[in-house]
């Protein structure tokens, strides 16, 4: 194992509650705190250790975004990620579109390991690391909660609906990162200053040859149907009477 | 016309309702022709449950030995295949299909609608972003497939009573042999499924232990329920991970929810906006779950959940 690329989204801090704009246009993002998306950091962490734990491992961390998305690139270096790329852009970059710049970034990296987070918790698609895998025709371990690499394989145990699945994939292979993998590192002040010095590489989607196009055109954006503040109740036979009544119980 | 092809989730003997969930959604578009496709090893069993889904008007059979497991780097290739003849392709937004649809759409290079939650047209959809705080309306180009993963917690399951027809499907697909399944482990309880249940007990961080969620268990032993939980509960190694209920675990639709020592952040929230009717128990009155309860009680759960547990049923 030689180098291990690590996808970083810059989202609205996982602690913002999100507000929608009055005419529909969109979310209100003027002054909202952004952050690395909290997957990603997870993604990140996980494809440190491994580093750690191996011999010259050179970590990639890699995003697709506005400028300001260096950030977070900033952030991922500081943790120890070892370089950045920056696929700079203003557009709305929608989960294929992000696939396809990644897997331009894979061929010219050629990385062992592709790591994404589960989903951007910005969109909630849960999508790329799925399309990335499968236009680089390569296997994808989603939802991964352990990862052991051992020679040319991975084994990574998947979070699913029915509890815990493991399966085997050969490298190169696309792993998508759930919250359980690890507890990412806390970054350092010394770190922040020798990120500073890391190199951060700014490229774009038309460097890579891929077009920005919309798939899905976003006609409304509204806020999501309000519950009724209900009733509180004194004690547990209160609470019985009111799930009797309502044939709960 | 609009051809629908829905995969089916299943474990070889039982259809999950997650599939039943996607029929009524697809009936939900105007001139739906509705197939549902089956991969496994032997589909026999839930072919005839597939079947028997009103608004259904055939069942694909694609049995080898290869789709023993669903992995989705296994499926995608066939699904594509099967796919060529329809407009649109669902999945469920369960793991099975997160894991699955997207694989499908890129190699299609179509997109996806990822939790599709209303039908508004059949080339235009409503889902959540922000984990639930805003949700958009997306129009896709009618002229491409349309691959989507139905956001179960949103539609109710199809009526059975259909008799559509079941036919073997043999492709001629060339499979990768990069992915391996090698086992599996759930917590599986005789308690009812999470995902189904019409009554679900959840606790969170509060509960301290796993020992203490034996309460819950006994609470929602009482009340048929199924057992959930927090994210903070999960990690803390009180429940397993199947037991989350929120953005990054389970998105469910019960009848009723009760949420124990489980303070309400909106990742939680996410989870059980449909629910019909939620019960808080938290002994902190300005908890945020308070905010989207039907009915609270505040007050110390250690103290709550055996009063509650003996008067129910009395
Ligand atoms: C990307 C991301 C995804 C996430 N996804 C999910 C998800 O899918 N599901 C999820 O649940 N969370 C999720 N979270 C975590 C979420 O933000 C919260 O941290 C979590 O839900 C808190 O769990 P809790 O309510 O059990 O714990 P706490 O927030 O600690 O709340 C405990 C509550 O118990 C009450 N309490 C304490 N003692 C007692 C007592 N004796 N009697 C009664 N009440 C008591 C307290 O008043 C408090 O309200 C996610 C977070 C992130 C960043
Ligand atoms: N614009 C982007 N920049 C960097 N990483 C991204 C971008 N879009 C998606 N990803 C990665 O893909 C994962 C899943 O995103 P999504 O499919 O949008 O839910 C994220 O957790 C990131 O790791």
């Amino acid at each position: 194992m030689q180098k291990i690329m690590v996808c970083i989204k810059r989202v609205v801090d996982y602690n913002v509650r999100v507000r929608v704009k009055p005419d529909a246009s969109g979310v209100m993002l003027d002054g909202v705190k952004m952050s690395v998306n909290p997957f990603d950091e997870i993604a990140l962490e996980e494809a440190l250790r491994i580093k750690e734990r191996g011999a010259n491992i050179e970590v990639v961390a890699v995003s697709i975004g506005v400028a300001d998305a260096q950030q977070q690139l900033r952030t991922a270096l500081a943790m120890g990620a070892d370089r950045a790329i920056l696929v700079q852009t203003d557009a709305a970059v929608e989960p294929l579109t992000a696939a396809h710049a990644f897997l331009a970034l894979a061929k010219k990296e050629t990385p062992d390991l592709i790591f994404l987070g589960k989903q951007a918790i910005d969109d909630d698609a849960n999508q790329t690391g799925q399309m990335l895998a499968a236009i680089w025709d390569r296997p994808q371990a989603t939802y991964a909660s352990k990862v052991e690499i051992s020679a040319g394989k991975a084994n990574v145990t998947r979070e699913v609906d029915a509890g815990l699945e493991t399966i085997e994939v050969d490298l190169p292979a696309v792993i998508t990162v759930d919250l359980r993998l690890n507890e990412p590192r806390y970054v350092k002040l010394p770190d922040i200053m020798k990120a500073k010095k890391k190199p951060l590489e700014v490229t774009s989607l038309d460097a890579l040859g891929v077009s920005a196009g919309v798939h899905l055109k976003v006609l409304k954006t509204e806020p999501p149907a309000q519950r009724q503040k209900g009733v509180i109740v004194k004690d547990v036979p209160e609470l019985v009477a009111f799930l009797k009544q309502k044939g709960l119980i | 016309m609009h051809k629908i092809l829905i995969v089916g989730e299943h474990d070889g003997k039982t259809l999950n309702p997650a599939t039943a969930k996607c029929v009524t959604c697809a009936t939900g578009i105007a001139d739906a022709q509705i197939s549902i496709a089956l991969f496994g090893e032997d589909t026999s069993a839930v072919a005839s449950q597939a079947a028997a889904l009103s608004g259904v008007e055939s069942v694909l059979r694609v049995d080898r030995p290869e789709n023993a497991h669903p992995l989705a780097a296994i499926l995608a290739p066939q699904l594509v295949a099967l796919a060529a003849d329809y407009t649109h392709v669902f999945g469920p937004s369960t793991s099975f299909g997160k894991d699955l649809m997207p694989r499908v759409a890129g190699l299609l290079g179509v997109a996806q609608v990822s939790d599709l939650m209303a039908v508004e047209g059949a080339y235009r959809y409503r889902r959540p972003i922000y984990a639930g705080n805003a949700i958009v309306t997306v129009e896709s180009d009618p002229s491409r497939k349309l691959l989507a993963t139905v956001r179960v917690a949103s539609f109710q399951a199809a009526a059975t009573g259909g008799n559509a027809s079941i036919e073997s499907k043999a492709l001629n697909v060339a499979l990768p042999t990069h992915t391996r399944y090698l086992g599996a482990k759930s917590g599986s309880t005789d308690r009812p499924d999470l995902q189904t249940a019409s009554r679900v007990v959840s606790g969170g961080r509060a509960l301290g232990s796993a020992e203490n969620f034996k309460l819950l268990f006994s609470l929602a032993d009482k009340l048929g329920a199924a057992v959930g939980a927090s994210r903070a509960a999960v990690d803390a190694g009180y429940a397993p991970n199947e037991m989350q209920v929120g953005q990054t675990g389970k998105i469910i639709s019960p009848e009723m929810y009760m949420a124990i020592g489980i303070s309400g952040a909106i990742q939680h929230l996410t989870g059980i906006k449909d629910a019909r009717t939620i019960v808080a128990i938290n002994k902190d009155g300005e908890a945020p779950i308070f905010e989207v309860a039907d009915v609270g009680l505040v007050g110390d759960l250690f103290q709550i959940m055996p009063e509650l547990e003996r008067l129910i049923g009395t």
